[in-house]
C-alpha cells in the first residue's frame, strides 16, 4: 500500500500565552485520510496543538504561534490566509456539544449558508446528506424545524458534527469530543469516526488511551508541551520507542500534570477539586463557562483522569 | 455564659426576626400603594379617560386621551432610539470591547445608570429646549432615551457574558464573521434576557416625570406634533393631583392606576421572560 499522502505538516511549531510557552518545538506530519490521536496528562499542550490548526488562538490577545503549520504546503499560521476561510476548510467539534440556538435544520445550515445564496432544494439535500453522514438523520428527520438544544447530548454531539461537515471540510479537528458524553454516545461517536475517516482528515485529542487506540492510525504522545513520540497506533501502544511513552500508557496517574503552569505537580484525585492556580486563568479562556470576564474554569482532568486506564492497553 | 451552640440559636432567631420584619414592612408599603392606587384609580377609569381630552377645571367628566397617547408616543421613540444603541453599545462591552476603551465606556455607563433623571432633564433642556425656543415631544423622547440607554447597555452587556465561549468558539470554528455570529447566535441565544432588559428598561422611562417637566412639558390639547410642547401622564398627574379640583385629582389616580399597571405589568412580563428563557 502506498503511503498516505501529508495533509498537515507541522514544522517547529511553539506556541505561547503571554510569556508562558505551552507548545515547544512540534514536528509531525498529519496523514490525509487518516485518524491522528493527541494523547498525554492535562495541561501537556493537546489542545493548544489542536487549536493552531485552525487559528482558534488568534481570538485572545496575546496568545500567538511560531513556526509552521503547512496543509497541502501553504503555511496557515501566515495571517494573510484569512481565518475565515481557513475554518470553512478546518471544522472543529468542541469538548462539549455547542447547538447553535436555532432549529436542527438551520444548525446544519449554517455553515452552508456563510458561503452565499443556496436554493432551497440544494440546501435541504445537503442538510440531509450530512446528517445522514453523522449517522443522525434517523433520528431526526421528523423533526428538523426543533431546536437543537432539545437533542440529547450526544445526539447534539453528531449534530455539531454534521454541521462541520455540512460545508465538506478538509480536515476535522475534535477536541475531546466524548469527554462530556456517556459511553453509548461515545461508542456511536467512535463509530461515526470510523466512518469519517478517509474523507477526511480526523485529528482528535482525547484523554482517553483505550479511544485513542480504538479510533486512530496514528497516534501522537504529547508531555509538558513536547511532542514525545509519533507513530503507527498500534506500535506505539504496543511498542513505544520512548520511555515516558511507556510509562505513560503503563501508569498514566505517575506522568500527569503539568507543574509548569497548572501549580501542582500532581493530577487531582476523582474526587478532589480540579487544581486551580491564578495564573492559570488566562490560558484556557475556552474552559470557562462564559465570557468576558470568566471564572477560572477547572482542567476537565479529575474526570478524565479516572477514566484513564491504568493498566497496559490489551493488544 | 451561654453555651456556643444556644447563642448561635438566639442569634440565628434574631437575624431572622429581623430579616422577616424588613420584608414584610417593605411588602405592606407596596401593597397600600397598590391598593390605594387602585382603588381610587379604578373610580377615575371610564371610558370618557380614555377617549376625552382634560375638562376645564370645576368640570365633571373628561379624560386624558391627549396625555395618553403623548406619553406612548414618546415612550415608543424613545425605545426607538434607545434600543439600537443600548444592543450596539452592550454587544460591544461583551463582544468586541477591550482594554481602556471599553473601560471607560463602561465606567461612564455605570454613572450614567444611576444618574439622576432631573439632571438628564435640565441637560436636554439646555440642549434641545433653549435653542429652538419652545418645548417638544422629540426633546421629551430624548431625554427618555438617554435614560434608557445605559440600562439597556448594561443589561445586554451581562446578558451576552452568560452565553458559554464554546458557542462563540464553535461559531468562529465554521467560520463565522464576528457580526454573523453576534447577530444570529449570540442575541438568539441571550433573546429572551435583552427582551427583558429593554422591556424593564422601557417601563422605567415610561413612569419618569422629572425629563419631561424640562423637555415635553405638558399639554391640555392633543399632540399634532412631537415638535410641540406634548401632554403626557406623569406630568399630568402631577399638576393635577396638587389641583384644588376634584375631578382633576381624580383624573391624577386614573393616571396613577395607568402607568403603575403597565409597569408591573412589563416587569412582570419581563420576569415570566427570564424564566422561560433559563428553562
Amino acid at each position: 500500500m502506498n503511503k498516505p499522502a501529508v495533509k498537515i505538516a507541522v514544522r517547529g511549531l511553539s506556541f505561547y500565552y503571554g510569556d508562558h510557552r505551552a507548545l515547544e518545538d512540534n514536528t509531525l506530519d498529519i496523514l490525509a485520510g487518516q485518524v491522528t490521536a493527541f494523547i498525554g496528562p492535562s495541561g501537556c499542550g493537546k489542545s493548544t496543538h489542536l487549536r493552531c490548526y485552525n487559528r482558534m488562538f488568534d481570538l485572545y490577545p496575546g496568545h500567538r504561534a511560531e513556526g509552521e503549520v503547512l496543509m497541502d504546503g501553504v503555511n496557515l499560521l501566515d495571517p494573510a490566509v484569512p481565518a475565515l476561510t481557513l475554518r470553512q476548510r478546518v471544522g472543529m467539534i468542541f469538548q462539549k456539544p455547542t447547538p447553535f440556538p436555532m432549529s436542527i435544520a438551520d444548525n446544519v445550515a449554517y455553515g452552508l449558508r456563510l458561503q452565499g445564496r443556496i436554493s432551497r432544494t440544494e440546501l435541504a439535500d445537503r442538510i440531509e446528506a450530512a446528517l445522514r453522514a453523522a449517522a443522525l438523520w434517523d433520528e431526526v428527520a421528523d423533526k428538523l424545524t426543533e431546536p437543537g438544544t432539545a437533542l440529547s447530548g450526544g445526539q447534539q454531539q453528531r449534530l455539531c458534527i454534521a454541521r462541520a461537515i455540512a460545508v465538506e471540510p478538509e480536515v476535522l479537528l475534535m477536541d475531546e469530543p466524548c469527554s462530556a458524553l456517556d459511553p453509548i454516545a461515545t461508542a456511536k461517536i467512535e463509530e461515526l469516526i470510523d466512518q469519517l475517516r478517509g474523507r477526511y482528515t480526523v485529528v482528535i485529542v482525547t484523554h482517553n488511551m483505550q479511544q485513542a487506540s480504538r479510533v486512530s492510525d496514528q497516534t501522537a504522545f504529547m508531555y509538558l508541551g513536547r511532542l514525545i513520540e509519533v507513530g503507527p497506533t498500534d506500535q506505539l501502544f504496543q511498542n513505544p520507542r520512548r520511555k515516558e511513552t511507556d510509562e505513560y500508557i503503563t501508569r498514566p496517574v505517575r506522568l500527569a500534570g503539568n507543574a509548569g503552569h497548572r501549580g501542582g505537580a500532581h493530577p487531582p484525585l476523582p474526587h478532589s477539586p480540579p487544581a486551580r492556580s491564578p495564573s492559570a486563568q488566562p490560558l484556557r479562556p475556552w474552559d470557562s463557562a462564559a465570557a468576558p470576564t470568566p471564572p477560572p474554569g477547572g482542567p476537565p482532568s479529575a474526570q478524565a483522569a479516572a477514566a484513564c486506564p491504568r493498566r497496559r492497553l490489551p493488544a | 455564659m451561654i453555651d456556643p451552640l444556644t447563642r448561635r440559636r438566639l442569634t440565628n432567631r434574631a437575624v431572622m426576626v429581623l430579616a422577616s420584619g424588613a420584608a414584610a414592612l417593605g411588602l405592606t408599603m407596596l401593597l397600600w400603594i397598590l391598593t390605594d392606587v387602585a382603588r381610587q384609580g379604578a373610580m377615575a377609569l371610564n371610558w370618557d379617560f380614555f377617549t376625552k381630552l382634560p375638562p376645564p377645571p370645576g368640570m365633571a367628566g373628561g379624560g386624558l386621551a391627549n396625555a395618553l397617547v403623548g406619553t406612548l408616543a414618546m415612550t415608543l421613540l424613545a425605545a426607538a432610539i434607545a434600543i439600537p444603541m443600548g444592543l450596539a453599545c452592550g454587544t460591544y462591552l461583551a463582544e468586541v470591547g477591550r482594554g481602556r476603551l471599553a473601560g471607560a465606556v463602561r465606567l461612564v455607563n455605570n454613572c450614567l445608570v444611576s444618574a439622576p433623571s432631573i439632571v438628564v432633564g435640565v441637560f436636554v433642556y439646555l440642549l434641545l429646549v433653549k435653542p429652538f425656543g419652545h418645548f417638544s415631544g422629540y426633546a421629551g423622547a430624548v431625554s427618555l432615551a438617554i435614560l434608557m440607554v445605559p440600562v439597556i447597555t448594561r443589561t445586554t452587556e451581562e446578558m451576552l457574558g452568560l452565553v458559554p465561549t464554546a458557542l462563540r468558539e464553535a461559531a468562529l470554528a465554521i467560520g463565522s464573521p464576528q457580526w454573523r455570529l453576534t447577530v444570529e447566535i449570540l442575541f438568539r441565544a441571550a433573546r429572551s434576557g435583552l427582551i427583558t432588559g429593554i422591556l424593564l428598561a422601557t417601563a422605567r422611562v415610561a413612569g419618569e416625570t422629572a425629563p419631561l417637566l424640562f423637555t415635553a412639558l405638558n399639554s391640555p390639547y392633543w399632540t399634532r406634533s412631537l415638535a410641540k410642547p406634548t401632554a403626557n401622564l406623569t406630568v399630568t398627574l402631577f399638576n393635577y393631583a396638587m389641583s384644588p379640583y376634584d375631578d382633576w385629582r381624580s383624573l391624577a389616580w386614573g393616571a396613577a392606576l395607568l402607568i403603575t399597571g403597565a409597569v408591573l405589568a412589563a416587569s412582570i412580563t419581563a420576569r415570566l421572560l427570564l424564566r422561560d428563557g433559563r428553562g
